[in-house]
């Protein structure tokens, strides 16, 4: 089991979500990932896209800086 | 000081002519020299494959010969290299011959791998080779009416490609008098039709406009070639007449072969430039070869080439860089025939697309042909 972080500050195009389906197709089953994210819209568009393919949401917090740290586990 | 571009394409050769013209006197008095590596002798303009599957374009119009684009004093090769050894400051080509450097610039581009996807590659079309391009056009001529479905892979290139053929395929399907038997149907990965927010709160009502249905969360899976229907990673499944994959792609064989990133793309610090890692003082990334979170487009390479050149050119006359790159990107979105607007971009600020207009479309047209003084770096 690997654990990565994929840093998407500031990406406008592809956007955090592409960035992390991108990096889920290079992972292992069991493998985490953590994304960073400026775009608040991250919150609640890659926990709706996780849950719709099946993998698992692991934690959402925003740091004092504002940005987004979402952790999720490839499930299948 | 010796510069070694690994690539002949946007990024590598803008570079290199924006340094060369910058020191220009260092390169006489023999005090730098660069020296440029590519796989092929011909530089081809991607963008214009797109016309070139529309019929607007023959392929022949989107070559040029590289060395006749470089700037004298510029040494090209064309020699693939097949080994980096960047704890030696060296790299060996297919030749077998050794290019030592102070610096290398590694811009070698992406590559399309509709093969990654169980049954797209033998069924559907895209337009990211000359091949693929022409076959596309014979392909949508022949089309007599049915459901094209736009099928999208991640990563890919050309972020503007997607809703760009969709437009140009409706209005090319519309002059043929075939609309009114033709369904489009439009699939994106995540939840909106496009990447770029306002991007896509101007395409989806212009699809709906124009009667173009579209489905979002879907990543293709697989392709059922015998039952005509695409697969999602989601659980979708959209039957098609005519599938037009943009295909997901991956960073040049000769990266990953080398340990050098994952996938063929090159960890890369997003403001110098530089490869991440305890070699990466002298070796600059630019273009699709990064691992940056930004666009895989011609646009980004040239924005970087542009940094790189000016801070190389800087450290080679005063000792340090100058400028950091601040994800500056332009691309035009072709929105149909006659019509475009475009999205401009960078790490902080997001792009504010204007409704097409006939005039941007104009200026696309004339930057297709102004393109090769861009790659000579005078544009």
């Amino acid at each position: 089991m690997s654990e990565r972080i994929v840093d998407a500050r500031g990406s406008f195009c592809p956007g955090p979500l592409m960035e992390l389906i991108s990096n889920m197709k290079m992972m292992s089953v069991g493998d985490t990932l953590e994304l960073l994210s400026t775009d608040a819209g991250s919150a609640a568009d890659v926990p709706e896209w996780i849950k719709k393919v099946g993998h698992e949401m692991l934690d959402t917090k925003q740091d004092g800086e504002g940005t987004w740290h979402i952790r999720v586990r490839k499930a299948k | 000081m010796r510069v070694l571009v690994v690539g002949g394409g946007m990024g590598g050769t803008i570079f290199a002519n924006l340094l060369a013209r910058r020191i220009q006197h260092e390169m006489k008095t023999g005090k730098a020299r660069i020296t440029m590596l590519s796989a092929s002798h011909e530089h081809v303009y991607q963008p214009g494959w797109l016309y070139v599957a529309m019929g607007r374009a023959t392929p022949d119009e989107l070559v040029r010969e590289q060395e006749s684009l470089l700037e004298s004093g510029i040494e090209f090769h064309v020699d693939p290299v097949e080994e980096f050894h960047l704890a030696e400051n060296h790299v060996k080509c297919k030749s077998g011959k050794v290019h030592e450097y102070d610096l290398i610039v590694i811009s070698t581009g992406s590559r399309p791998l509709p093969e990654k996807i169980p049954g797209l590659k033998e069924n559907s079309i895209n337009c990211y080779t000359a091949d693929d391009a022409v076959n596309f056009f014979k392909q949508l001529s022949d089309f007599k009416g049915g459901r094209v479905v736009v099928t999208v892979g991640l990563p890919h290139k050309c972020p503007m490609i997607p809703l760009e053929l969709t437009f140009a395929m409706h209005d090319f399907i519309k002059d043929r008098g075939l609309l009114d038997k033709t369904e489009f149907y439009y699939t994106y990965p995540i939840g909106r039709v496009h990447s770029l927010e306002n991007v896509a709160k101007w395409a989806a009502p212009e699809f709906d406009r124009m009667g173009i249905k579209y489905e979002t969360l879907f990543n293709m899976k697989e392709v059922d070639g015998k039952n005509a229907e695409v697969l999602s990673e989601e659980g979708g499944a959209v039957k098609y007449d005519l599938l037009v994959a943009v295909p997901p792609h991956k960073g040049q064989e000769v990266i990953e072969k080398n340990g050098l990133g994952e996938n063929g793309w090159i960890p890369t610090h997003r403001a110098s430039l530089h490869m991440e890692g305890e070699h990466g003082k002298n070796v600059i990334i630019l273009g699709d070869t990064t691992n940056l979170p930004i666009s895989k487009a011609g646009s980004t390479a040239h924005f970087e080439a542009e940094t790189a050149a000016e801070n190389v050119a800087a450290v080679i006359k005063i000792g340090r860089p100058v400028r950091s790159y601040d994800g500056k990107v332009f691309c035009f979105i072709e929105a149909g025939k006659d019509r475009a607007t475009y999205a401009m971009f960078d790490y902080q600020n997001p792009p504010q697309p204007k409704a097409p207009t006939g005039a941007v479309h104009a200026f696309k047209m004339a930057y297709n042909k102004l393109y090769w003084a861009s790659a000579r770096g005078l544009l």
